[in-house]
């Protein structure tokens, strides 16, 4: 049973790139690439979505994703709806189904969805309408396919091909569900080696069955790299005692322009933000030449724009 | 009232009998096997003829959810479920709302079960006050009132010298522990099996070690102490070779696993079905191996139901967030039927794992088949094939990983102390 797609092989939620075939993920870049020149028209608008209602269902607290999904579904011309539900810890079960029959009650055609929980998107898919389409905006520390594909779209853009690539991933990938989605669609689209960089502590159990290689030194890690992607470390992690210090974890896993200098002299750098400056990435590198960390943010509309027009496109929205 | 069983094919593991005999039952024993005493008169004559006749089955943990929880499931409806699955006795562990901490609250349990249809109930105590892992139960006042052990249930015991305590005083009356060993600090926020299945679906993981760890730290205070231990819902396959090791050594431990256990494992949680949240938690295919030739090689000593009922409403949220445990009293013969006939185990053996052996880890008469002891018989047909859904459940938990499962094995008679307290609807 696929949840994602259709009988006939069409997108019917996004949920995870687990899994997503390499088409689907190449349609959507693709889609992505003609929708780029709708920001930079005077009227920044296609009809495509006129008179379908989407909702932002955020049961956690996000701004910048649930701006540029709102940004997204408005140049589609959609009617966005964006709703912020404080979870209580008692009810938050009931909460989520009461409020996804309530919303489908209202006639809406689309969720975005984002949730603390891992597994949130497919458990709102598995209950919602026959005619409501689910897009995961984040579960957990399970999937955020939308941000994996605005990053595929960016490696596309400045590198071209991804057969030929060296791509690490660097920091706290245990937690980090943007991580997960990156890893599944970069070994999808058949980039040869993806590693991950970070200290024992913040690297999940069996991470290597993801098909990646696991390094936990960053010099060795970053050499002959093609793609750097830094990941965001959370203040709480040192709490939990999984590191001893900010200063320490920078001055092992931060990206320095001496580290950098590693990597291929054309390597880009990428952060899915927001970023911790002199955390995990140090501000020579955070705004330097190689930097393509404000470019994702603007592809990240146009990917946004191409998933929800295509989930519009399969006669579900 | 007097049955007379005949015909069937008589399955009793702990005197190796496997015949097609009958059986006779008077005033709630089983009078005669094989030739009637001459002046029997039966009120009911049950046809066996192709169905199995065994003992009664024995399960070691069965939740009733009494008192405090009813409304996940009543007493009631827990112990007729019982013994639609054939299970004649049962352990309930101490995890109600409040504990059975006190001989009053035992009591109670035990009158009330004894006043309805169904399994012998034999209530576990707590081994700590309201299972809060700091002070010791009344151990020898409860074992007058009827608990047959004492546990923590799933409760954490994070105080190491409160379990050397509790082993100390246990071994002083010989009375038995059952521990389920799991690590507090190490298992603490998982909800699944710490590894590649859990790394993917990023699920908050629950270590191997979280077992191992805690194992250890039991088997060394047990070989101190000389407490008699049962371990219960072992889950790794770390696990199992400690213990096979530690009775080796002559440590006086016995364990059980779970049914569920048997089959499933981290691989059936890909598309996050919270009816997969078990505690301990479904581990790795290595791991379900281990436990499965374990069971065959008689390092495990038993298997149990582990009968969770829980309210549909609890499930129906995402994973991390929901309840654990599943129900089960009614899969519990036909899983242990699909484990036997996969690994080519013969029936008796099978049997054996699911009546005399739990017999003997509870302590009590019964799990087995000889004259004058207990009248407790289940009849069951080994190829009925059926699916498992809300309907051929009587329990009301359907909560089960097994739901629209096809199932082969089914229970068709259960007699209790000479009763017939569950007939399957022809």
């Amino acid at each position: 049973m696929n949840l994602q797609l259709t009988q006939d092989g069409r997108l019917r939620h996004l949920l995870t790139l687990d899994g997503l075939p390499r088409a689907i993920i190449t349609q959507i870049l693709d889609t992505a690439e003609s929708f780029m020149d709708v920001g930079e028209r005077e009227v920044k608008k296609v009809p495509l979505l006129r008179g379908k209602s989407i909702f932002n269902l955020f049961f956690e607290p996000s701004t910048r994703t649930r701006t540029t999904f709102e940004i997204a579904a408005k140049r589609l011309s959609a009617d966005v709806v964006n709703l912020n539900i404080a979870t209580s810890s008692q009810t938050k079960g009931e909460a989520i189904l009461d409020t996804v029959d309530n919303l489908s009650a209202m006639h809406a055609d689309m969720f975005i969805v984002r949730h603390s929980q891992s597994g949130a998107a497919h458990f709102i898919a598995q209950h919602v309408a026959p005619h409501i389409s689910v897009v995961n905006a984040g579960d957990g520390r399970h999937a955020h396919p939308t941000q994996g594909l605005l990053d595929m779209f960016t490696i596309r853009r400045f590198k071209g091909e991804f057969h030929n690539l060296t791509v690490a991933i660097v920091g706290d990938v245990l937690h980090s569900r943007v991580a997960r989605s990156q890893i599944h669609a970069l070994t999808t689209l058949g980039v040869p080696e993806v590693r991950v960089i970070g200290p024992k502590t913040l690297l999940p159990t069996g991470v290597e069955q993801m098909g990646v290689k696991v390094f936990h030194d960053m010099e060795a890690g970053l050499r002959g790299c093609d793609v750097v992607i830094m990941l965001r470390l959370q203040n709480e992690r040192m709490k939990g005692a999984r590191l001893p210090s900010a200063q320490e974890y920078f001055k092992f896993f931060g990206l320095t322009p001496e580290k950098l200098a590693l990597a291929k002299p054309d390597a880009i750098v990428m952060h899915p933000g927001p970023m911790n400056r002199g955390v995990e990435i140090a501000s020579e590198v955070a705004d330097g030449p190689q930097s393509v960390i404000l470019p994702q943010v603007t592809y990240g509309i146009a990917v946004r724009m191409a998933v929800m027009a295509m989930l519009a496109g399969t006669g579900n929205a | 009232m007097k049955i007379h069983i005949k015909n069937g094919r008589v399955i009793d593991p702990m005197s190796e009998r496997d015949e097609v005999a009958d059986i006779f039952i008077a005033a709630g024993r089983i009078v005669a096997i094989g030739q009637g005493p001459a002046d029997f008169h039966a009120n009911r004559t049950i046809d066996a003829s192709g169905l199995i006749v065994c003992p009664g089955l024995v399960d070691l943990s069965v939740r009733l959810r009494e008192p405090g929880f009813e409304y996940k499931a009543t007493l009631e409806s827990e112990m007729l479920a019982a013994a639609a699955g054939g299970i004649t006795s049962l352990a309930c562990p101490p995890d109600t709302d409040p504990p059975l901490d006190e001989p009053g609250l035992v009591e109670m349990l035990k009158f009330r079960a004894k006043n309805l249809p169904g399994p012998r109930v034999y209530p576990i105590g707590a081994m700590t006050q309201k299972l809060e892992g700091q002070m010791l139960t009344e151990m020898a006042e409860l074992t007058e009132a009827g608990c047959r052990a004492f546990t923590q249930a799933d409760a954490p015991l994070t105080d190491t010298l409160v379990l050397l305590r509790a082993m100390e005083y246990a071994a002083t009356f010989d009375f038995s522990l059952w521990l389920r060993p799991q690590d507090v600090s190490l298992a603490r926020g998982g909800v699944a099996h710490d590894g590649a299945v859990a790394t993917r679906l990023g699920l908050q993981g629950i270590p191997a070690l979280a077992e191992t760890v805690a194992l250890s730290t039991i088997l060394q205070l047990a070989r101190e102490t000389g407490a008699r231990i049962h371990l219960a819902r072992l889950s790794t396959r770390d696990g199992i070779a400690m213990v096979r090791a530690a009775k080796a050594q002559g440590i006086a431990v016995t364990c059980d696993v779970a049914c569920t256990h048997v089959h499933l494992s981290e691989n059936d949680l890909i598309s996050f079905d919270s009816h997969l949240h078990l505690v301990p938690p479904l581990r790795s295919l290595r791991d379900r191996d281990a436990i499965r030739e374990a069971l065959r090689d008689g390092s495990v000593d038993a298997l149990c139901s582990d009968h969770t009922p829980v309210d549909e409403d609890v499930k129906q949220v995402p994973f991390g967030e929901s309840a654990p445990g599943a129900s089960g009293v009614e899969l519990l013969l036909p899983l242990t039927l699909k484990w036997a006939r996969e690994m080519g185990v013969p029936l008796m053996r099978a049997l054996d794992l699911i009546s005399w052996k739990p017999s003997q880890i509870l302590g009590v008469s019964g799990g087995n088949l000889s004259v004058g002891g207990y009248a407790d018989l289940c009849i069951f047909d080994e190829s009925a094939e059926w699916v498992v859904t809300s309907k051929t459940l009587t329990s009301q938990g359907d909560n089960t990983p097994f739901l629209d499962h096809p199932m082969q094995g089914r229970v068709r008679y259960t007699v209790i102390d000479g009763h017939i307290d569950f007939e399957a609807p022809r």
